[in-house]
């Protein structure tokens, strides 16, 4: 009993960094915004009284919500494609043998290098007089160059570009654990690769889809960074309204206020899906 | 008599050993065959070379007459029990059984499922899953999702092995039995010699990717055709070159009796086991033996002298 409790306390010792780290940097904040949230706007920018709901009504405006609704269309449509994508390389991977650490290095190897230096990267291949462009316009196959850049097209590119190793590691290690007999098995009761595929392999690597999806599209959902630069200002997300809010349009209640409302409606989706996870596991 | 399943000098490779090194076997349609040897004898593989899950460096595999070494698993009819029964997790009991027949698109699906549920008796389980049921319900189900499809050979990868002893007994009886009723070829591979002698109607033994010998379960045990065979089938006592099973070896304190063959003994030590007693006795030759004694015949002690004897005709020769 002596031992028991002598653990108990170690083991809060060893917990309470943590609980520190994420009081001063998650909750703190988090309570901050909720409070800037529902304060009024100062006639200079500034943060004043009456406490108001003010800030929630007017995200119903069709014009933030067509925001909302298209960063939604964007993030959904990054995580269906670094599904598709990523399933494919996540299993090849898992199948690749002694080769299998390489491609899993090769897979985290952009991370080397900071996010801002690899859009950058994007925009010098691009652009008008990018990489791409000039390339082909000295071979002569095109004329004008492709507007390549400042469009959703690019903005979905570099989403997926940024997010694709987060859907790839998760689908990796539930293939990883996939018992390969379950596949011979199919195989063996007359299933060909394709229908394995659908009915053996895919519904067995739900729990790692299913993270990969979250961790994929939580963070396109609130990018801002790549919007911004590839898509010019053009692309308006949720997170360029945000920021937006804060620095040009000095309205840091109604920033905030979306940033709480973005929270609640992602934390939802997430206790949605992790509940359908419990429920498929009985 | 048909030939169900006929493997012609097949020979498995692989970079850093030779796993089946050419062997030949006729398997007639309709009984009950085992492959017997010990862990790394190639019997696996040639189960897998059967099963399309391997492609054989040379020789054949023919099913019902026909070679079928370049097709798939997909593309054979027969289907495995496998050593840890691989059912799929996320199906039911009905799904899993399902599985074959859906790939194959039959007609009367349903019905066939519950037949397969009545004949391996897991009916009013068919809504469980895989991981509520018990290690003998899930080798039922792994059974009855081969046999569903009635294939050519069924076979069966240690298959036994990772239930409990109890049940593993319990389970040679049901699984010889079920073979009788439906009638299909099954074809086990065991490392028990005890498995493969009280279930086959032939086995073959192997030893280092070779087959040493292919007989009734009578024939390998009773006459045996090489030294390995003798050993790995069942205890052997080594007396002047010939092999005496402990069970046809004697031992008495008196001279034993005309027309037996006999060698003064003294007795190092015994074990009871129950329903007998392991008797061991170091002969005037120096070579040690284990005499099974009935319970009744009284007991030996340490250093008793004794004489071991045995009947001619139990002796197994060897070239």
């Amino acid at each position: 009993m002596k031992m028991a409790s002598n653990w108990d306390r170690l083991r809060a010792w060893f917990l309470l960094p943590a609980w520190i780290w994420m009081a001063a940097l998650f909750a703190a904040p988090f309570v901050i915004v909720v409070f800037y949230s529902l304060l009024t706007r100062g006639a200079y920018g500034g943060l004043g009284l009456p406490w108001t709901l003010e800030n929630y009504q007017r995200f119903a405006d069709p014009l933030y919500l067509g925001i909302l609704l298209r960063s939604f269309v964007m993030a959904a449509s990054t995580t269906a494609i670094c599904l598709l994508l990523g399933f494919p390389l996540a299993l090849f991977i898992s199948r690749a043998g002694s080769r299998k650490n390489i491609y899993l290095q090769l897979v985290i190897l952009p991370f080397w290098t900071s996010f801002l230096v690899r859009l950058y990267a994007w925009l010098f291949l691009l652009r008008d007089t990018g990489l791409i462009n000039t390339a082909l316009q000295s071979l002569g196959l095109i004329h004008d160059p492709l507007p390549l850049l400042y469009n959703d097209g690019a903005v979905l590119l570099g989403l997926v570009y940024g997010y694709l190793p987060f859907m790839v590691l998760p689908v990796y290690a539930t293939l990883e654990r996939l018992d390969p007999a379950l596949v011979e098995a199919a195989a063996d009761l007359g299933a060909k690769p394709w229908s394995t595929l659908l009915h053996v392999i895919l519904p067995l690597s739900a729990p790692g889809i299913r993270a990969g999806g979250i961790l994929v599209f939580i963070p396109a959902l609130g990018a801002y960074l790549t919007p911004d630069l590839l898509g010019g200002g053009r692309t308006v997300m949720i997170g360029n309204l945000v920021q937006n809010q804060f620095t040009t349009a000095r309205d840091w209640p109604f920033g905030s206020a979306i940033s709480v409302g973005l929270m609640a409606l992602v934390g939802a989706l997430v206790l949605l899906m992790l509940r359908r996870e419990r429920e498929t596991l009985l | 008599m048909e030939l169900i399943l006929e493997l012609r000098e097949l020979v498995k490779h692989f970079p850093d050993h030779r796993a089946v090194d050419g062997i030949s076997l006729e398997i007639p349609r309709g009984g009950f065959y085992s492959l017997l040897g010990p862990s790394g004898c190639g019997k696996t593989t040639t189960l897998r070379l059967i099963a399309g899950f391997e492609q054989p460096t040379s020789g054949d595999v023919l099913l019902g007459g026909a070679v079928v070494n370049g097709r798939k698993p997909y593309q054979r009819n027969v289907s495995t029990v496998f050593q840890n029964y691989a059912l799929f997790p996320h199906l039911t009991v009905e799904g899993n059984i399902a599985f074959g027949l859906k790939r194959r698109n039959v007609s009367d699906s349903s019905r066939r499922v519950r037949e397969a549920l009545e004949l391996v008796r897991l009916a009013g389980k068919e809504k469980r899953y895989p991981a509520q049921l018990s290690g003998g319900e899930r080798q039922r189900v792994a059974l009855a999702r081969s046999l569903v499809l009635q294939p050519d050979v069924l076979l069966l990868d240690e298959p036994l092995a990772a239930l409990d002893p109890k049940l593993r007994k319990q389970m040679r009886l049901e699984l010889k039995e079920m073979q009788r009723r439906v009638g299909i070829t099954f074809l086990l591979v065991t490392h028990d010699q005890e498995e493969a002698l009280s279930m086959s109607d032939r086995l073959a033994v192997m030893n280092a990717g070779r087959i040493e010998q292919v007989g009734t379960p009578q024939d390998v045990y009773l006459c045996p055709r090489s030294r390995f065979v003798a050993g790995f089938l069942g205890a052997v006592n080594w007396i002047d070159g010939v092999g005496l099973r402990p069970e046809v070896t004697r031992i008495s304190r008196t001279l034993p009796s005309n027309g037996t063959r006999f060698r003064p003994a003294t007795v190092t030590g015994s074990v009871f086991l129950g329903n007998c007693v392991h008797v061991l006795a170091r002969l005037v030759t120096g070579e040690e033996a284990v005499a099974e004694v009935p319970r009744h015949l009284g007991t030996f002690q340490e250093g008793d002298s004794v004489h071991v004897f045995w009947n001619p005709a139990d002796e197994m020769m060897f070239q």
